[in-house]
């Protein structure tokens, strides 16, 4: 039973209490001399020993986000032995960043964290192989990253990953070892984890099935953190990984750990699959799932160029004046003016059956009014003036009046 | 007959509620469904968290769960730092 999956799209953990341990790729979880030494408070310890080493060192481990959380836990993987660490991680080294993530020093400020965080890693053992990925995860490249790996740690720091990363865990049925702070509070967890008997534990969704709007949970960087927070919480998920990969101890899988420093309280809730969550099927757009963009759709436009041909030749359209009254009073181009304000009760006055150009002063206002008019009135001969009549007099009539 | 809850609040919450532990009255018959709509309509904020994870005595309940004055309710919304 020497055979080991080679398929780097392959579905399931490789490693776990259910697994044949007698499965191990006997090359991969070679242990040198040097090795030996170095794990051995490891290896002394009584239910652990060579076995659970030798399944650290065939392991493969992702870290996603190599910040406040994924400083301490990448360290500790490292310096476990765990064989091969991948990290996704794309911003650079701040200041800021060094009050709590302690992987990187003032030398490293400027420079790549991905880069830095390898250099770093390496530097405390250089018997494991450390993967970068340099890059945002996104819903194009989730599964392909994530794939290649036994275990999954989230230590993003927005909503948008974290849906993505469970997502893509669920999709590819391996473990998310998830954990989250907030100013005092840690959260951890182990999510879509299998166990023994093959059945597969609560995910993120399960619990928080929408994300909440934009801006009405601060992040690190609005509302602040206590560094040794992360270095506490980022640390339990590394142990976590470590009890996956290894199968020994009781993984916090169907359980919700809340730690609170600031009163020194942890609590630990029991979850559970929720039937209502629905099945994960593909990736979404996370930005919009998490109402970071607007998805705005895309209206039709006319240049000033256009306009004035149509004017030229006389093609049948009706202009609509979208801007107040003063406005309309200094400059127009002799358009039916209905106010943004107005444009509602004014909208029987607006053609359905021929071209209408709406414009305002830039193009703002109007493209505002076309959309309401679409999706209020259900209007489809609806083309927005480009850069309003300050475009047009820029580009078709300069001796009129700006303002 | 109303029956006064205790409830801890964790994350964001602690800033909506005004503390991290709060008391609120309930019917007697009152469910978390019940206490998720008073909360929702008292402080708008929790509705538009959209999703918020509530525990009686350290687990996961759902909203037809009957609440007891006796209960340890915590409310736990999504946090997102790292």
């Amino acid at each position: 039973m020497g055979i080991f999956v080679t398929d780097s799209r392959r579905e399931n953990c490789f490693f776990g209490p259910d697994k044949d341990t007698s499965m191990i790729d006997e090359q991969r979880a070679h242990l040198s001399k040097e090795e030996l030494a170095r794990y051995s408070r490891h290896i002394a310890i009584d239910g652990f020993g060579l076995e659970a080493q030798q399944k650290l060192k065939a392991a493969r481990v992702l870290v996603v986000g190599a910040g406040g959380l994924g400083s301490p836990a990448l360290l500790y993987l490292a310096a476990a032995g765990v064989g091969t660490i991948g990290l996704v991680e794309f911003d650079r080294v701040d200041d800021t960043n060094l009050q709590r993530q302690v992987l990187y020093s003032v030398d490293d400020v400027g420079r790549s964290k991905a880069h830095a965080a390898r250099e770093r890693l390496l530097a405390l053992n250089p018997h494991i192989q450390v993967e970068v990925h340099e890059t945002r995860l996104t819903s194009a490249n989730a599964l392909d990253i994530m794939a290649r790996y036994d275990v999954v740690a989230d230590g993003t720091d927005n909503f948008a990953t974290r849906y993505l990363v469970n997502d893509a865990c669920v999709m590819l049925g391996k473990p998310n070892v998830y954990a989250s702070i907030f100013r005092f509070e840690g959260q951890v967890s182990v999510f879509n984890y299998r166990d023994a008997e093959g059945k597969t534990g609560p995910n993120y969704r399960d619990l928080y099935p929408t994300p909440p709007p934009p801006g009405l949970v601060p992040n690190c960087a609005e509302a602040g953190v206590l560094g040794v927070l992360p270095g506490i919480i980022g640390s339990m998920q590394a142990l976590e990984v470590i009890k996956i990969v290894t199968g020994i101890g009781e993984v916090l899988s169907g359980r919700f750990l809340v730690f609170d420093a600031f009163t020194f309280e942890a609590r630990i809730f029991k979850i559970r699959k929720n039937p209502d969550t629905p099945v994960i099927t593909e990736l979404v757009d996370y930005d919009e799932f998490c109402g970071v963009k607007k998805p705005e759709r895309a209206i039709r436009e006319i240049s000033a160029i256009e306009l004035a041909t149509w004017i030229e030749r006389g093609e049948d359209f009706q202009l609509i004046d979208v801007r107040e009254k003063y406005e309309y009073d200094i400059v127009n181009l002799g358009g039916e003016l209905l106010p943004l304000s107005e444009i509602e009760s004014l909208a029987s006055k607006i053609d359905r059956n021929r071209k209408v150009v709406v414009h305002c002063k830039t193009g703002g206002r109007s493209a505002q009014a076309i959309r309401l008019l679409e999706e209020r009135f259900g209007y489809t001969n609806l083309y927005n003036l480009r850069a309003g009549i300050l475009g047009y007099i820029e580009e078709v009539k300069p001796e009129m009046q700006r303002y | 007959m109303m029956k006064t809850l205790k409830i801890k609040a964790f994350g964001i919450t602690r800033d909506i509620l005004g503390g991290r532990e709060v008391e609120l009255q309930l019917n007697e018959s009152g469910t978390v469904g019940d206490l998720r709509s008073q909360l929702s309509s008292t402080y708008p904020e929790v509705l538009q968290l959209k999703s918020l994870f509530i525990a009686v005595n350290n687990e996961y309940a759902d909203d037809h769960v009957v609440l007891n004055d006796t209960d340890e309710i915590a409310l736990i919304p999504p946090v997102s730092g790292g």
